[in-house]
């Protein structure tokens, strides 16, 4: 008897919930998108100033997930998103060439800097080469942070110490935050360390830190932003119009015009510089 | 000291102004912890009493592994939730990924068995004699359940407070089944994630002070119904 009624219980409150899920607001699937984006197009406010126009225009809802670079590829790779904003070239390459993206286009770039202690204990503000910085930095044995994360600085930072010819994983002034690049940022300020950061983070987190921008310019340092659209051969359930119309819509002149002047009131210099319709090899020059 | 200082002008100067945005993140909290809550509360105190009041085998068991849920990390459940609502997961076709829904389901499995655990130790604190009592007075078995529920009043609220301020406050489940989806999933505490991540830490510090009034006043309100009438 008891138990009877305590199944009744349980299945009443079971009721409850699909009934709640069935009530959620079934907006058309199709006017949904998903982007999966690196956290500096979110952290910086870009997108905030984007999205709701693209929005507007279109009709389409979007749901903008910021993670890293690597994850937002993950998410791609299991055709858990519909179009990526990203910055990790050579991992954004083959993610295209094993058929999981299509369409791969410039957005724009920025830079990023070596920043540290103006004390700066390893003295690479001489130096204008990233790759001396680093071998300085590591030489020194000074305290680096990384993000340990598989973003796109951490991809970028990993690049650099390859092309130095060496492995800092291990070493004792060698640490991993498993954390975003702005949480990075006060880690490194904290504890008097180098690190490397975009350009843009650093520039919205300036005065809350004290670290300098000690070692920029290298043509190694270039960030470089992607659009890519999720293969929708690969997963039916891609939304690949609305992937197509956001990629679209990011290389359109009205973003380029946005990005263009995007942070200049409140940081006094631009965050990206807009390079839609460019090719990779000519930015820099 | 300063930035403390700043953080809360900046909340108040947000509360005050009614700034629509915080208005609404605020208004979403509620609603999505509040429904959750409710959930757990049906879940909870219909299993958490059917467990205190029978004897089974195998019951040790299942005792000790609601009282391990009690201390569920959010973040497992929220990682668990997403895989299973994934497009191309098993529960795929609910369409409900990065939906307030979502972080209803996540944070309802989270206060559920807190819910439920409170409620199982309430119901079985109350003396033995009780049940025949009320029996033998002629209450039928559902009659008694409800007087066992009514006299356990105390406790099971605090299993309401319990379990409400344990998923106002969980940012783990929320961020990752919700995306902190700007004028559409973002909650007190993921809002509070990113603006530290964005080095707003005024913002970061005012919107967890209006978290924090947001569970005094709830709590207070809670805790008028618990001790409203002693009992007995």
């Amino acid at each position: 008897m008891k138990q009877k009624k305590a199944i009744h219980a349980v299945l009443a409150g079971l009721a409850v919930i699909l009934a709640l899920v069935a009530w959620s607001p079934a907006q058309a699937q199709q006017k949904n998108i998903i982007l999966s984006t690196t956290t500096s197009t979110q952290d910086s406010g870009l997108l905030d100033v984007l999205i709701p126009i693209f929005e507007k225009k279109t009709g389409y809802f979007v749901k903008t997930i910021a993670v890293g670079s690597g994850q937002a590829m993950a998410m791609g790779q299991k055709g858990e998103a519909d179009v990526l904003l990203v910055h990790s070239p050579a991992a954004e390459k083959k993610f295209v060439a094993e058929g999981y993206g299509v369409n791969r286009r410039i957005i724009m770039h920025n830079d990023f800097v070596v920043v540290g202690p103006a004390e700066d204990p390893a003295k690479i503000r001489e130096t204008k080469v990233a790759v001396e910085a680093f071998k300085k930095i590591a030489s020194a044995g000074t305290l680096f942070l990384s993000r340990g994360d598989k973003s796109g600085t951490h991809s970028k930072e990993l690049s650099i110490w390859k092309a130095a010819g060496m492995k800092p994983e291990g070493q004792k002034w060698y640490q991993q935050t498993g954390l975003g690049m702005g949480q990075t940022l006060n880690v490194a300020s904290e504890k008097k360390g180098y690190t490397l950061t975009d350009r843009g983070t650093y520039l919205a987190l300036k005065k809350r830190l004290s670290l300098d921008i000690l070692t920029e310019g290298d043509a190694i340092l270039l960030n470089v932003y992607h659009v890519i659209e999720v293969n929708p051969a690969k997963w039916p359930k891609v939304n690949a119009a609305g992937g197509r119309a956001f990629a679209d819509f990011m290389v359109s002149k009205e973003v380029k015009d946005i990005v263009k002047t995007f942070g200049m009131e409140k940081f006094g210099s631009p965050l990206f510089f807009p390079d839609a319709g460019k090719k990779e090899g000519d930015l820099g020059k | 000291m300063d930035l403390i200082f700043e953080g809360i002008l900046k909340a108040f100067h947000l509360l005050f102004t009614l700034d629509a945005e915080v208005l609404n993140i605020t208004l979403l909290s509620l609603r999505v912890s509040g429904t959750a809550t409710f959930l757990s509360l049906l879940i909870g105190i219909s299993i958490g009493t059917a467990v205190a009041l029978s004897q089974f085998p195998g019951r040790k068991l299942v005792v000790s592994l609601i009282n391990t849920g009690m201390g569920l990390p959010p973040v497992v459940v929220g990682l668990f939730v997403t895989i299973f609502l994934w497009r191309n997961g098993p529960l795929g076709f609910l369409e409900i990924l990065y939906t307030p829904t979502a972080m209803i389901l996540a944070q309802a499995v989270i206060a559920t068995p807190i819910v439920m655990g409170i409620t199982l130790a309430a119901i079985q604190a109350l003396p033995k004699n009780l049940r025949l009592q009320i029996l033998a007075l002629g209450a039928t078995r559902l009659q008694m359940v409800w007087i066992l529920v009514k006299e356990a009043k105390l406790p099971l609220l605090a299993g309401v407070m319990a379990g409400f301020g344990g998923v106002i406050s969980e940012v783990g489940a929320s961020i990752m089944v919700g995306g902190n989806i700007k004028g559409y999933s973002r909650v007190l505490t993921t809002a509070t994630v990113m603006e530290t991540s964005r080095g707003n830490f005024d913002v970061a510090i005012a919107l967890s002070i209006i978290l924090l009034l947001l569970a005094y006043f709830i709590n207070l309100v809670l805790t008028h119904i618990q001790q409203r009438e002693r009992p007995r």
